[in-house]
């Protein structure tokens, strides 16, 4: 199994956003974390993450980007821990074009291939959640965890993405608003709600209304 | 309508802010009761209008012979400052350790022209003396804000950093490009008072522009003084034209080849200084086992508390305390001049003209030149520092006084500032002001090389009789007493929650 969580309070410092939560991921799992905004996705995605020791990405909601460095040192970071600091910082100043090409592909799936050399902070609110996630598929892996990665994207790049993240990573889990491509890309959902696990059952057998609940006070 | 019964007893009460002002303010009266504060000249008048005279006819016939001189000035600081920075910026990866944190406070509690006296006794005239005066402080100053702005600095990459990946590349990739422009400016600064170190590094001797404008004065010569001066000025209001950033590796490379010759390193010298001149006298002469080796350096270590570093600290204290109240009062006077909600840009202009002055010009030239005029006592160090350092506070609480935000139907003029700007601004005031607590105290202790009996002059006379140990011992006085100045400062300004946004003063 890939994630375990045994009967755990989760949260920062002394407070508690999550109680008592009990949770098993399997490798090759595709999960769905749903809920209201504020119920803990976020956290619990922090916790997964950290507790995890194996390769996992992280496109965090905060898209972790250094402003003043182009998309192209961006996405490059991914790959940090695959060479020496030697050539990291040589491709810092001087990128080389094996690393260009590397990039490029990933960015044109994405359509940020124009974007390539231009400054991070200087991208909408969009482009830099791509840049994030192609950070995310450089860097690869056996899982990835987003927080809300189509958050502001439309809805046929967000089918882009999905499909970049699920061919990329074995494991995938993912905070996602949308419920009708969360039921349509995950093969199970979570539901949170009131500060634990409210639902937790395969993607499969769900309808849309099977999840109003989570959304109601 | 209800009433509070349980509301605070009646009747005006006094915020800690004011308090404490008032305190330092007794505190500065009561040390002028013990200050000695006199003009000793016998006609300071006539050297006044001589001087006066000299500053409206500059000479500058002498710039033609000194082109070297600037060169040679802007290389020492160029390259002192490049390798302060260098070293401040490794030090300051590993800031967090206790004993690089106290190695740093203790390195920048030294004043730059202690260590030139250090340096010059270990390596002679050496061009090094004077790279390595201002490298070793600057190293200490820079590590230690620089270690703040990355601990400041938002580091949001740093989370999604793959597994594996190294500090080096972290460090370059997720932690420097946030601060980058911060670290710049702050460097830069730092250059510009290099500038100024560098400068008034030649008073005691390296051949840079404070040396030619300690002849000038020296032999009268205030035509050629004002014209050194003026050069400075204008090298300093014209750095951001030709300190370009990418000319900066170029400069750094060429500096080395600009400092001038000077006289050959003696590694037996440095031996010799290290290992023998700087023991306690008593240690050198007798055996360790003997007994009365130790009953003799306790006496020797009594004497020198007692008849130097004591006389010395209390000078030094009296000096500071009544300089930072001068210092403060000055900046209240000083700041309206460059206010857009007191003055108009005609006048504005001419006050940016005065503090610009004031505060490029270092306060040790600046006692220098009121000693001509006044003779030696407290006086010319108080003015001096004074107006450097109101000048520098005027300037950053004036720009800071410009973004207060007033209504409609404010009132004006001294009611304006009496009401409307001073209470804004008071709390930002006295950061700044605690923040120069420190440095006045290190200025102070250096202008007893001028004569003032601080600190400084038993270091400068001890080391004129060739004592060095007694000097090493007193600078290690002086820099524990400035260490604690530092974190008098820092209670303070957390006890009255006072944060400076501007940073650094």
């Amino acid at each position: 199994m890939a994630f375990q969580l045994n009967n755990e309070d989760l949260g920062y410092g002394g407070d508690a956003v999550l109680r008592g939560i009990s949770l098993t991921v399997s490798a090759g799992e595709r999960v769905a974390l749903v809920g209201e905004s504020g119920a803990g996705k976020s956290t619990l995605l922090s916790v997964l993450q950290n507790r995890y020791d194996g390769n996992s990405a992280l496109i965090p909601q905060d898209p972790g980007l250094v402003r003043n460095l182009s998309v192209f040192h961006n996405v490059y970071m991914g790959s940090l821990h695959r060479h020496s600091a030697a050539y990291n910082l040589l491709n810092l100043v001087w990128p080389r074009p094996a690393e260009v090409e590397r990039i490029r592909p990933i960015l044109e799936r994405l359509g940020l291939a124009d974007k390539l050399f231009e400054r991070a902070g200087q991208l909408s609110g969009g482009q830099q959640q791509r840049t994030a996630i192609c950070r995310a598929l450089l860097q690869g892996g056996d899982a990835v965890l987003g927080d809300e990665p189509v958050s502001a994207t439309d809805n046929h790049q967000s089918r882009i993405i999905l499909d970049a993240l699920t061919e990329t990573f074995e494991t995938v889990i993912l905070a996602m608003h949308d419920v009708d491509l969360a039921l349509e890309y995950s093969t199970r959902i979570i539901g949170i709600k009131d500060g634990g696990i409210a639902l937790d059952a395969a993607a499969g057998g769900l309808k849309r209304a099977d999840l109003d609940f989570l959304y109601r006070d | 309508m209800v009433v509070s019964t349980n509301s605070a007893p009646s009747g005006p009460r006094t915020s800690p802010v004011v308090k404490v002002s008032m305190g330092f303010v007794a505190v500065a009266m009561v040390c002028l009761v013990f200050a000695d504060i006199s003009i000793t000249t016998l006609d300071p008048w006539s050297e006044m209008k001589r001087m006066a005279w000299g500053a409206v006819t500059p000479d500058f016939s002498v710039v033609a012979g000194i082109g070297m001189v600037i060169v040679r000035t802007i290389a020492f600081a160029l390259l002192g400052v490049a390798l302060g920075a260098l070293g401040g910026f490794m030090l300051s990866q590993v800031f967090h350790l206790g004993p690089v944190r106290w190695a740093c406070a203790s390195v920048r509690a030294i004043h730059e022209l202690f260590w030139a006296l250090i340096f010059l006794q270990m390596l002679g005239l050496s061009p090094l003396t004077g790279v390595l005066a201002i490298a070793i402080p600057y190293a200490g100053i820079c590590a230690k804000v620089y270690a703040e702005l990355l601990e400041e600095a938002d580091l949001p990459a740093l989370r999604i950093l793959p597994r594996g990946t190294g500090m080096v590349s972290a460090l370059f990739f997720a932690r420097l490009p946030e601060v980058w422009v911060h670290l710049k400016t702050y460097t830069s600064y730092r250059f510009e008072c290099g500038l100024r170190s560098a400068t008034v590094l030649g008073f005691v001797g390296l051949p840079t522009l404070g040396f030619h404008l300690e002849t000038a004065f020296a032999e009268g010569n205030y035509s050629a003084a004002a014209g050194l001066l003026i050069i400075f000025y204008v090298l300093i209001a014209t750095l951001r034209f030709w300190m370009r950033p990418k000319l900066v590796g170029f400069y750094v490379l060429a500096a080395p080849f600009l400092l001038g010759g000077g006289a050959a390193i003696d590694m037996g010298n440095i031996v010799r200084f290290l290992t023998v001149d700087i023991v306690p006298a008593p240690l050198r002469r007798g055996s360790f086992l003997d007994g009365q080796t130790w009953s003799d350096l306790g006496d020797w270590t009594w004497t020198l508390l007692m008849d130097q570093a004591l006389p010395g600290m209390v000078t030094t204290l009296l000096l500071t305390q009544i300089a930072l109240v001068a210092t403060g009062i000055g900046a209240l006077f000083l700041f309206p001049l460059i206010s857009k909600k007191f003055f108009g840009p005609v006048a504005r202009s001419v006050g940016h003209v005065f503090l610009v002055v004031m505060r490029s010009t270092p306060e040790f030239i600046l006692a220098y030149i009121f000693l001509q005029l006044w003779g030696p006592s407290m006086l010319p160090a108080i003015v001096a520092l004074s107006l450097h350092n109101g000048a520098i506070i005027g300037h950053l609480v004036g720009r800071f006084s410009d973004e207060v935000r007033l209504r409609p139907d404010s009132p004006r003029g001294l009611n304006l500032y009496g009401f409307e700007i001073v209470p804004r601004v008071y709390g930002q005031f006295l950061a700044f002001l605690f923040y120069r607590w420190e440095v006045i105290m290190r200025e102070t202790a250096i202008l007893g090389i001028l004569g003032i009996a601080t600190l400084g002059f038993f270091i400068d006379s001890a080391l004129a009789d060739i004592r060095l140990d007694r000097a090493m011992f007193l600078i290690a006085v002086t820099a524990a007493f400035n260490m604690g100045i530092d974190i008098l400062s820092r209670r303070i300004r957390r006890r009255l929650r006072l944060r400076s946004q501007a940073g650094r003063a």
